[in-house]
């Protein structure tokens, strides 16, 4: 009982938020790139906050499930279908054994995320089962998926309360412009007064070096005073590191923990998924807030998704049609 | 010293208290006695430490505490004069064959130095060094105190691959190769050692603040040593003393 890999898609890993309290032994923490469309998607399935789920970047994979599942799709668009049907994003979604889920490619954003009812059984690695691709630990086998690889579930689970009330109307990544807020340091003050306009003040624009270790901008030169070089720190999740060709380049998920260019500022952690879901040639601009802004944005977003999470338990009209009934009876004894 | 430790923000998840802008071993010891204070107080919400050259990043969650409140406790924590609970020194014996294809570049490291083979690993081997952080790769060891005598510059045509348990200098610094990696330093030995071991119990050997001694050894003592290495038998000679 699992899902086997028909077709491993660009770059599809195990994921969840991440190895943290290693990272003074060098250890990146990993984990999802798109925060926000993780916990969603584990919110509709009532799945622990930080269960594992597969993470798929602009091409996604195809998969077939040799057991009855639920699940959900969250995050770009990557037209999902089942058995060659469309299928819904943002909703649970019954799988039967022998069921295909194929992805295309993304349509808006640049990475998706699929969560399981069952959890996906891969080993907890020093706390985690997110895949550390340099590593090459935790997740499956520590790398990323290829064709054949098969990964278990954990246990069974095929039923859930309120099960057509699951289902959430966002479309969130469709955008080709953004605006990131940003926290100003800590490394500010060795940029010049003009350095830090010109970084606030211009657009960049996403180039192909993105991946999920960072991802690099080009655009207006922002200045150091002297020289942008430090002595080696440590890294925040959505640095943006100004090294001296004054481009900046914003540090992710799989970024090293230390770091010797200077930090002009870091991404507020709630348009994190904003920047990550941008595309090649999409355009990015930077607008400074407090950090007790910023944690106040961070505490909205838990209280829209315990917002979501009451939707979805709700119980819909729907399960008043007695057709409806039995023909989700019906599925749970299919299996 | 305490006027110079700056805190500063490093977003809505994240503070960088500076302790300076130099590598010394008296701040680095600051460091590892302040990361030593924060685990004992126990900070409800701190998740991750970051500890490097002169600068600690803490990582908290903002849902447990929030800027004000953490920043107001880490001010207080840096202001103990943190030397007097952290005066121990924690030194591991790396035994390391020195030389021949388990240090293939050792003749350039002698070349450059204007010394012999049995000078450069004298030389290496005669110093505790510091390790200031941990970083790079997993168990990455950045040390201090490399004797000028032996800097080297990196290797103009960096090597594919480096195997786990290399040793060797970069410029102006020495260290352990964690594990398998691309690499420019020029290799001088190797040690049975596995200062990062994703299957034992503590994958990760040394810790910032603690001390290396090189120990040269054989041929057939890195062989020995590397049977009870892989019997998960060896355990590293540690010397404890005051700093």
């Amino acid at each position: 009982m699992g899902i086997r890999i028909l077709k491993s898609g660009m770059l599809t890993t195990v994921q969840d938020l991440g190895r943290t309290g290693y990272q003074s032994q060098g250890f990146s923490v990993a984990g999802v790139m798109d925060v926000r469309s993780f916990k969603i998607a584990n919110l509709l399935l009532d799945n622990p906050e930080n269960e594992a789920v597969l993470e798929f970047t602009l091409i996604g994979p195809t998969l077939q499930f040799t057991s009855a599942t639920i699940i959900a799709i969250t995050g770009g668009d990557f037209q999902p279908t089942v058995n060659g049907e469309p299928v819904p994003m943002y909703t649970a979604l019954y799988m039967n054994k022998g069921d295909i889920l194929k992805f295309g490619s993304a349509r808006t954003g640049s990475r998706g995320y699929v969560a399981f009812s069952s959890y996906l059984d891969v080993p907890v690695v020093m706390g985690s089962r997110c895949t550390n691709l340099k590593s090459h630990q935790g997740g499956f086998k520590g790398r990323k998926l290829k064709a054949d690889d098969y990964i278990n579930f954990r246990i069974k689970r095929r039923y859930l309360p309120f099960f057509l009330s699951r289902k959430l109307d966002i479309n969130e990544y469709d955008q080709e412009e953004t605006t990131l807020r940003v926290v100003m340091g800590p490394q500010d003050d060795l940029f010049s007064k003009q350095g830090v306009e010109t970084f606030l003040n211009s657009e960049y624009i996403v180039t192909s070096d993105f991946d999920r270790m960072g991802c690099r901008l080009e655009g207006p030169f922002i200045a150091p005073k002297d020289t942008s070089d430090i002595i080696s720190d440590g890294i925040a999740f959505g640095s943006i590191q100004v090294p001296s060709h004054g481009k900046p380049i914003i540090l992710l998920a799989d970024r090293q923990t230390t770091g010797g260019y200077a930090k002009i500022a870091t991404v507020a952690s709630v348009d994190i998924p904003k920047l990550v879901q941008r595309k090649t040639d999409h355009k990015v601009r930077f607008q400074p807030i407090s950090v007790q802004e910023a944690q106040r944005l961070y505490m909205e977003e838990l209280k829209e998704l315990d917002e979501m999470r009451k939707i979805i338990h709700q119980p819909c009209k729907e399960v008043l049609d007695c057709r409806l009934v039995a023909k989700r009876l019906a599925k749970l004894f299919e299996s | 010293m305490q006027k110079n430790i700056r805190i500063l923000t490093a977003g809505d998840s994240s503070l960088l208290v500076e302790f300076g802008k130099e590598i010394s071993p008296d701040i680095n010891r600051k460091i590892a006695a302040t990361v030593q204070l924060m685990k004992e107080q126990h900070i409800e919400g701190v998740t991750d430490m970051i500890p490097a050259f002169c600068s600690l990043l803490i990582n908290y969650d903002p849902r447990v505490i929030q800027y004000d409140e953490i920043r107001e406790r880490v001010q207080s924590i840096v202001k103990i004069d943190a030397k007097a609970g952290a005066g121990r020194k924690k030194v591991f014996e790396i035994p390391v064959c020195y030389g021949g294809e388990y240090g293939p570049d050792i003749a350039n490291i002698a070349q450059h130095a204007g010394l012999t083979e049995e000078e450069v690993i004298q030389i290496h081997s005669s110093r505790d060094y510091l390790i200031y952080m941990l970083g790079f790769l997993p168990g990455f060891c950045y040390l201090g105190g490399l004797d000028e005598r032996i800097h080297t510059p990196r290797l103009a045509n960096p090597r594919i691959k480096i195997n786990a348990g290399s040793v060797g200098i970069g410029g102006s610094q020495t260290g352990i190769y964690p594990l398998d990696s691309p690499g420019g330093w020029q290799l001088m030995g190797m040690t049975p050692v596995k200062t990062y071991d994703p299957d034992r119990e503590v994958p990760i050997l040394l810790e910032a603040g603690d001390y290396i001694r090189f120990i040269p050894i054989d041929e057939e003592e890195y062989h020995r040593i590397k049977e009870q290495v892989e019997r998960g038998e060896y355990q590293c000679v540690i010397h404890e003393g005051e700093v």
